[in-house]
This record gives C-alpha cells, sequence and structure tokens, in this order.
C-alpha cells in the first residue's frame, strides 16, 4: 500500500438549500497518518470527509490534492479512495467473499488474484469462515469487519471512516477500537476518521482536528487538545473541565473556594479551569475547601461533586474511603494544570 | 370441546367460500361437459377444449406476445423512472409519484378513447396489434414504477451506490451490479402485475382491438356472444390455466421473506 498525503485547499461547502456546512478550511494530512476529524453533529465532519472521497465537490476556489495530484475535478470512482460508511453499506446481494471481491472486480483483477487477495483480507479481519455468509446474516461487528476489509482489499491511496464504531454497542466498541487500531498501525496507510466520541478520537488518532460549526477549532496531538485547548470549544467538548471564577492578585487567583497559585501573571477577573484528574485531595491544609454534594462510587475510582462556594466541581479520586454528601473536603490543584481562555 | 360460536363462524366461512369458489367450478365443468343442458351426464370431453384452440389459438399467441412486449417496455422504461423517482426527492416527483395512481382511477374504455382520438388518424398504427400494445404500456407502466420504486424507498439505494463508487464502480456498473440486484423482487413483483394485468386486460383492448386483432379477453367476449355455452367455458378454463400461476407467483414473490435472527454478537470475529 502506497501512502500518499492528502491537502484540502480553501475547500468550503455550501448545499443546494444555502446552508453553509463547511468554511473554507485548509487541511494538510501526512502519508501513514491517523487522524481523527472531531466535533459534534452538524459541524462539518463528515462533509470534510465526503470532499476527500469525492463525494462531495467543494464549493468553487476550493482544491483537493493527493500527493501533488489536483484531484478536485475527479470523480469518486477514480480517486481510489477506501471508505468505510456508517451504516457500514455493505451490498446485500451479495455474499461476505463477494463483497470484498467487488471493488477488485471492477478493477478487472482475474478470478485467481481476486480469490487470494479476498482471503488474505478475511484472514487479516479474522472472519476467514465467513466467507459465503450473506450480509443479513452477519452481527454488527462482522458487518463493520466486512466493511474494513472490502475497502482495503483494493489498497486505496486513502482510508476514510465515517463514525466506524458509532453503530456498535460499548463493549464491543472498546474491543474493536483497539483491533482496529493495531491493525491499522500496521498498514502504510493514511486514514482519516471522523467521530463526534472524543475518546474514540483519542485512542485512534496521532492527531485530532476538532471542528466546530464549519470550522476548524483545533488541529493537534491528543495531549495537545486535551492539555491545551485552543479555545472554550474544544476544552468543553474534549473530556470534563471544571469552571471557577476568580480574581488574579500578584501570584494567586482569589477563587470562592480559597486562593490557588499563579505564576502566569495578569490581573483582573478571569475564569479558571482545570480538568478532575487534576485535583487530590489534601489531607490536612490544601488550597480550596469544599463541601460533597454528590458522589459516585465508579469502582475503579470515585466522583465527587464539591461545591466551591455555589460553583460545583468535578473531582476523581482513587481514594479507598467512604464520602458523605454535606462532607468538608480540602483540595490540592497541580497549578501547571490550571489555564484560563480568552 | 370448541365453542358453538366456532362452528357458526365455520359454517359462514364455508359459504362464504362456496359462493365465490362454485361459479368457477361450474364454469370449468361446463367446459369439460359433453352437453352442458344435459348436464354431466352427458360425459367429460376436452372436445371444446381443442375447438377453443382451433378456434382461438392466434389471440392466446397475441395476448402472450403483447404481455411479455409490454413487459419488456415497462422494464425499460419503468425501473428507470422508479430510480429517478427515488433518487430526486423534489416536489415535482412527488407529484409524479402520486398522478402514478391514475391508471387505476380512471376507467380503462377512457383511455383507449383518448388513444384513438390521438392516434386513430394512423391507419396502419390503428389496425396493428401495436395499438393495443401502446395502450397496455399506458395502463400497466404505473404498476412497474411503483413496485420497483416501493423496493426502492425500501434500502439506503444512496449510501450502497455511494460505496460502490468508492471502490470504482462507474455509474453504469453501480447500477447493473448494486442498484438492480438489490431491487430484484420489486422488479419481479412489477414484472408479474404487468403480465397479468396485460392478459386479463379487456375494457381498453375492447376499443382498440380490430377483428385482426383479437386479444384472449376480447376472444372470450366474443365467443361468450356467438358460440355455444361449452366453447366460452373450455375458453375460460384455458385463461385460468394461463393466469392461476402468474398470480400464484405474483403471490410468492410479494410476500417478504422471513428474516433471519442475527447471530449472537460474540461469534466468530472476536474469538480468533
Amino acid at each position: 500500500m502506497t501512502s500518499i498525503a492528502v491537502r484540502l485547499e480553501a475547500c468550503a461547502k455550501t448545499f443546494a438549500d444555502g446552508t453553509r456546512a463547511l468554511h473554507p478550511v485548509d487541511l494538510e494530512f501526512r502519508p501513514g497518518e491517523k487522524v481523527a476529524i472531531l466535533g459534534p453533529s452538524g459541524c462539518g465532519k463528515t462533509t470534510t470527509l465526503r470532499i476527500i472521497a469525492g463525494l462531495e465537490m467543494p464549493d468553487a476556489g476550493g482544491r483537493v490534492w493527493f500527493a501533488g495530484e489536483d484531484v478536485t475535478a475527479l470523480p469518486v470512482e477514480k480517486r481510489n479512495v477506501g471508505m468505510v460508511f456508517q451504516n457500514y453499506a455493505l451490498f446485500p446481494n451479495m455474499t461476505v467473499a463477494e463483497n470484498v471481491a467487488y471493488g477488485l472486480k471492477i478493477r478487472g483483477a482475474g478470478r485467481s488474484e481476486r480469490e487470494q487477495r479476498v482471503m488474505k483480507m478475511l484472514e487479516m479481519m479474522r472472519i476467514r469462515e465467513l466467507a459465503e455468509r450473506r450480509i443479513d446474516q452477519l452481527s454488527g461487528g462482522q458487518r463493520q469487519r466486512v466493511a474494513l476489509a472490502r475497502a482495503l482489499a483494493v489498497s486505496p491511496r486513502v482510508l476514510l471512516l465515517d463514525e466506524p464504531l458509532t453503530a456498535l454497542d460499548a463493549k464491543l466498541r472498546d474491543s474493536l477500537r483497539i483491533e482496529i487500531d493495531a491493525l491499522l498501525r500496521g498498514l502504510d496507510v493514511l486514514a482519516i476518521y471522523v467521530t463526534h466520541d472524543q475518546a474514540e478520537a483519542m485512542a485512534l488518532g496521532d492527531r485530532i482536528i476538532v471542528m466546530s460549526q464549519g470550522r476548524v477549532a483545533q488541529a493537534g496531538t491528543p495531549r495537545e487538545i486535551y492539555h491545551h485547548p485552543a479555545n472554550r470549544f474544544v476544552a468543553e467538548f474534549v473530556g470534563t473541565l471544571n469552571r471557577v471564577p476568580g480574581r488574579i492578585a500578584g501570584d494567586q487567583i482569589e477563587t470562592p473556594g480559597g486562593r490557588l497559585p499563579w505564576p502566569r501573571g495578569g490581573s483582573g477577573t478571569v475564569e479558571v479551569f482545570f480538568r478532575p484528574e487534576s485535583v487530590t485531595l489534601a489531607d490536612g491544609g490544601g488550597q480550596l475547601a469544599g463541601t460533597v454534594t454528590s458522589h459516585f462510587f465508579l469502582g475503579d475510582r470515585t466522583r465527587l461533586v464539591i461545591d466551591l462556594g455555589g460553583h460545583p466541581i468535578i473531582v476523581e479520586t482513587v481514594a479507598r474511603r467512604e464520602f458523605r454528601n454535606g462532607e468538608a473536603v480540602r483540595l490540592d490543584v497541580d497549578p501547571a494544570t490550571l489555564f484560563t481562555l480568552s | 370441546m370448541r365453542r358453538p360460536g366456532f362452528y357458526l363462524q365455520l359454517a359462514f366461512t364455508l359459504l362464504v367460500c362456496a359462493f365465490l369458489i362454485v361459479p368457477v367450478f361450474m364454469s370449468i365443468l361446463a367446459g369439460l361437459t359433453h352437453n352442458y343442458f344435459l348436464g354431466v351426464a352427458s360425459g367429460l370431453t376436452f372436445e371444446w377444449v381443442a375447438k377453443v384452440w382451433e378456434l382461438y389459438a392466434e389471440t392466446i399467441y397475441r395476448s402472450i406476445g403483447i404481455a411479455l412486449a409490454c413487459l419488456a417496455v415497462t422494464l425499460v422504461l419503468g425501473v428507470p423512472a422508479a430510480y429517478v423517482l427515488a433518487k430526486r426527492q423534489t416536489a415535482l416527483t412527488r407529484a409524479i409519484e402520486e398522478l402514478l395512481v391514475m391508471p387505476v382511477a380512471v376507467p380503462g374504455l377512457a383511455t383507449a378513447l383518448a388513444l384513438i382520438v390521438t392516434f386513430g388518424g394512423f391507419r396502419d398504427l390503428r389496425t396493428s396489434a401495436l395499438f393495443i400494445l401502446i395502450g397496455h404500456v399506458l395502463f400497466t407502466l404505473p404498476f412497474m414504477v411503483r413496485s420497483v420504486l416501493a423496493v426502492m424507498s425500501s434500502i439506503d439505494l444512496k449510501t450502497l451506490e455511494e460505496s460502490a463508487a468508492t471502490l470504482g464502480a462507474s455509474f453504469v456498473q453501480r447500477f447493473f451490479s448494486v442498484v438492480l440486484p438489490n431491487c430484484r423482487s420489486g422488479i419481479l413483483a412489477g414484472a408479474l402485475m404487468v403480465v397479468t394485468l396485460s392478459i386479463g386486460e379487456f375494457n381498453m383492448t375492447w376499443l382498440l382491438h380490430t377483428p385482426l386483432t383479437k386479444t384472449l379477453p376480447v376472444g372470450l367476449a366474443d365467443s361468450y356472444a356467438s358460440m355455444r355455452l361449452e366453447i366460452g367455458s373450455a375458453y375460460t378454463l384455458v385463461f385460468f390455466l394461463m393466469i392461476v400461476p402468474l398470480l400464484i407467483a405474483l403471490q410468492a414473490v410479494s410476500t417478504p421473506r422471513r428474516k433471519k435472527p442475527l447471530p449472537q454478537e460474540a461469534a466468530p470475529g472476536t474469538a480468533p
């Protein structure tokens, strides 16, 4: 499989009814990279994917480049992309093997070549024994494997996956996510996932592009996105976030729950943000004082909702103890994890 | 012990069945009886069936010919038409969908009259079986379109085509390898419907035919009017033999197949 770079240049999309699905975006995908496009429904992520596939034309002025070749005007059937659709879109009139062989047949591959390739794909997806099954005899997870095998069988230049795991139940989603990740990492192919599930995006993407309302909100590694969100949308969409009002006073911030160290200067009133896992329960002392308003035992940890002078925050702790509602607690927040957003 | 109401219901059901079936049975019997006025006692015979063949074989062949031609035309026109209606959901296509009910509502005689007014001046056309074919196509085309459209609307045609396109299939390849096979049940049901309707069509054909272009139902009316009762009945028997298998097949294809339950999620894929 030869991996290529893909570049979108000023690609916008306005639909016939006048809705602007996508404002002009410039995006670059490097060869062999695994990228997740993340965002809520209607953010333009699927439109972006469909423009790369050639299923949508960008508005005039937009350009799509495959490894230096301008493919904007190239129809989808000539682009040699592999696509896994959200509902799999397997052909019900064909068996599993025939589905996987379809692209090869269209390309005029001979029977023996086809059979060999199909077997290789089915083995890779560990569904060899399903070869002769009809599509309506498959479970959701099996369909997903067939869809992936079918897309990969033609050695696509780019692999596009539209919400590949959304239709599956939670447990299967986790195991298949790990498997797909391992599988695609072994293949030198540019894979672009579209998902609304941030956990999926973090697990599958080397890089995440967060989109909102037809624009790119932030692009970066999962760690950058999580720890250094560029704006409020990204911060709130990815992971759980605590928000507390405060006033900068020298090297400290005064919050309703107490003072937090603030080495970054500035002045005036701000909103200060931190993640639940940045907070630890303090035995004595502690920077903040609050009251437990509810607690959820999750097995490996306990999730607490703590009231800081009228502002609820979420805290996760691995402490093996019981909590009571109304209980007073002291908290420490790692100062390096505090951030503000403009 | 069954409730007393059961026997009442059974008797009523049998009575209704008899009401529907007895005339058919009597007609068939009349076609096989030596002399209807003397009753079955006069003996059973195939002589009338043979006579029908001698007198009306031509109408039977013509009816079959027109039905098959009608099928070919409705397939070529109707399947692409249904495809366009299914793919483009606009106010216009929805209006056309509504209009497709018209031929059922408009009497065949009215359609026939309209055809005669329009094409009657073309002598060669007026006197050929082609004229009847035009009428039959007008009458049956909506049935084909509706039958195919129903199946096309029930599957996600757009995504199936898109996935075929990403795999490299051109429009023509997609249409023949993905669209048509997945609409097979609708096409089959439509085809049987078209053939059945065309073979049995009388109203319109009665006005469109000439003495040289009689079809089976028109011949039937002719035989009722001018032949002995036994011949008319034997003719009806021939008609039944042609139409009943078609109706049974139509019933068989339009009954949806029972879906098999999904296999367990933990099956092969996850356990290598």
